[in-house]
């Protein structure tokens, strides 16, 4: 039992350190799927909107997140999913694009295609399929280094 | 009364998703398993928004499990094209091309529905239907323009599929939107890749019917539904 209540930036400090599911290189801060972190009263309500609505990463998150401001002392806990306005890459963080790179993976881009291989920088890529590994995921190959890898769609 | 509407649009979504399910791990190619089975799981995921919303504006305690697995055959208010078997590739992925194309003009009349849950979940919809139709429409594109065989499947599967077009656009008081008004959305997509397809459009415009009114399904649908809901009525409180 926490005697003060958290501060709203500790819990999006808090949020901010678990992983995503799927992707673990990311937090779920990062994937922007957290819209809102507010105190009701003494009852701490966060709202989750989903990625893509058939994910099954979806109950994972809601766990994930329950789990952890759990293990911060937060008892009163309200989590809300919201659909509207949908989930757009947009609002994934510069500091996750930038993760996603690294760990190999190319960040979404407007022109609906990856700017550049993650793995040699190269420009020349092809797609080889709309679909991935998981729902927020598109197949390329690289004509260069050849290699594929995954690409994190724009929607 | 918004119930009947929000039926119809989750059965669509429920039993395509049930169908294209039937492809994992036997697709032609990986990446086209890969491709059915995200399709089939977006479906899924917006079968549940619907169904979910029915059911809780039906207010008689139906989930969208409930909805789902335990209603039979004549209770479903599906169209008969989505119901049909998967057949081979080609019949699965022209299916799919004439599904889609209609999917996302369905899609962005209701975005701007006054109802605000429904055109919430609409336009979280549009964001994956938009990839789908992309897939189908460059899949009947390369298959149609494609070999000498492909061409000639993918002109039978229009040919058999061409009679369930004509459901999608008849209209009544239950849709959510006037599904008449879409046809010449859905013609101008249609003819355009047909035309790059090499396909020809069969002349007859003859529509088989009863999917969406329940009053006539094909028996392929009580088949599907044998298999999709055996495990929640043989074990009616089973969790997973």
């Amino acid at each position: 039992m926490v005697n003060t209540r958290a501060t709203i930036d500790d819990v999006w400090a808090w949020l901010d350190q678990v992983p995503d599911p799927e992707i673990p290189a990311i937090s779920l801060v990062d994937l922007g799927v957290i819209r809102g972190v507010e105190w009701q009263g003494d009852t701490l309500e966060v709202t989750i909107t989903p990625t893509y609505s058939g994910c099954p990463a979806t109950s994972i998150i809601t766990f994930e997140v329950e789990s952890a401001l759990r293990g911060h002392g937060i008892e009163n806990l309200s989590l809300k999913r919201q659909i509207a306005p949908p989930w757009t890459t947009d609002w994934m963080s510069d500091a996750g694009r930038t993760k996603l790179e690294a760990y190999g993976i190319a960040p979404p881009q407007p022109a609906g295609g990856p700017a550049c291989c993650p793995l040699c920088k190269s420009p020349h890529v092809e797609k080889i399929s709309q679909f991935g590994s998981t729902p927020c995921k598109a197949q390329w190959r690289c004509t260069d280094c050849l290699e594929p890898f995954d690409y994190f769609k724009c929607i | 009364m918004s119930v009947p509407g929000l039926i119809r649009l989750g059965d669509n979504a429920l039993v395509l998703g049930q169908r294209l399910s039937e492809w994992c791990g036997h697709a032609p190619a990986l990446e086209e398993d890969i491709a059915l089975t995200n399709i089939a799981l977006d479906l899924i995921g917006q079968t549940q928004l619907w169904l979910g919303l029915a059911g809780g504006r039906e207010g008689a305690g139906r989930s969208a499990d409930t909805l789902a697995y335990h209603r039979d055959a004549w209770d479903f208010r599906n169209l008969l094209l989505v119901e049909q078997p998967n057949r081979d590739f080609a019949v699965t992925m022209m299916r799919q091309f004439l599904f889609d194309t209609w999917h996302l003009e369905v899609l962005s009349a209701l975005s701007a529905h006054t109802d605000p849950e429904i055109s919430a979940i609409a336009q979280k919809s549009i964001k994956e239907v938009t990839y789908h139709l992309e897939r189908s429409t460059d899949t009947v594109i390369a298959l149609g323009d494609g070999t000498e065989d492909s061409h000639a499947r993918m002109q039978c599967a229009l040919d058999r599929l061409w009679p369930y077009v004509g459901e999608m656009f008849t209209t009544d008081g239950d849709d959510l939107t006037d599904m008449a008004a879409l046809r010449p959305a859905f013609d101008a997509h249609v003819m355009a890749t047909l035309a790059e397809a090499t396909l020809t459009r069969p002349a007859s415009d003859f529509a088989h019917q009863g999917g969406k009114t329940g009053v006539r399904h094909s028996e392929h649908l009580g088949h599907m539904l044998a298999t999709m809901q055996v495990l929640p009525r043989s074990y009616p409180d089973a969790k997973w």
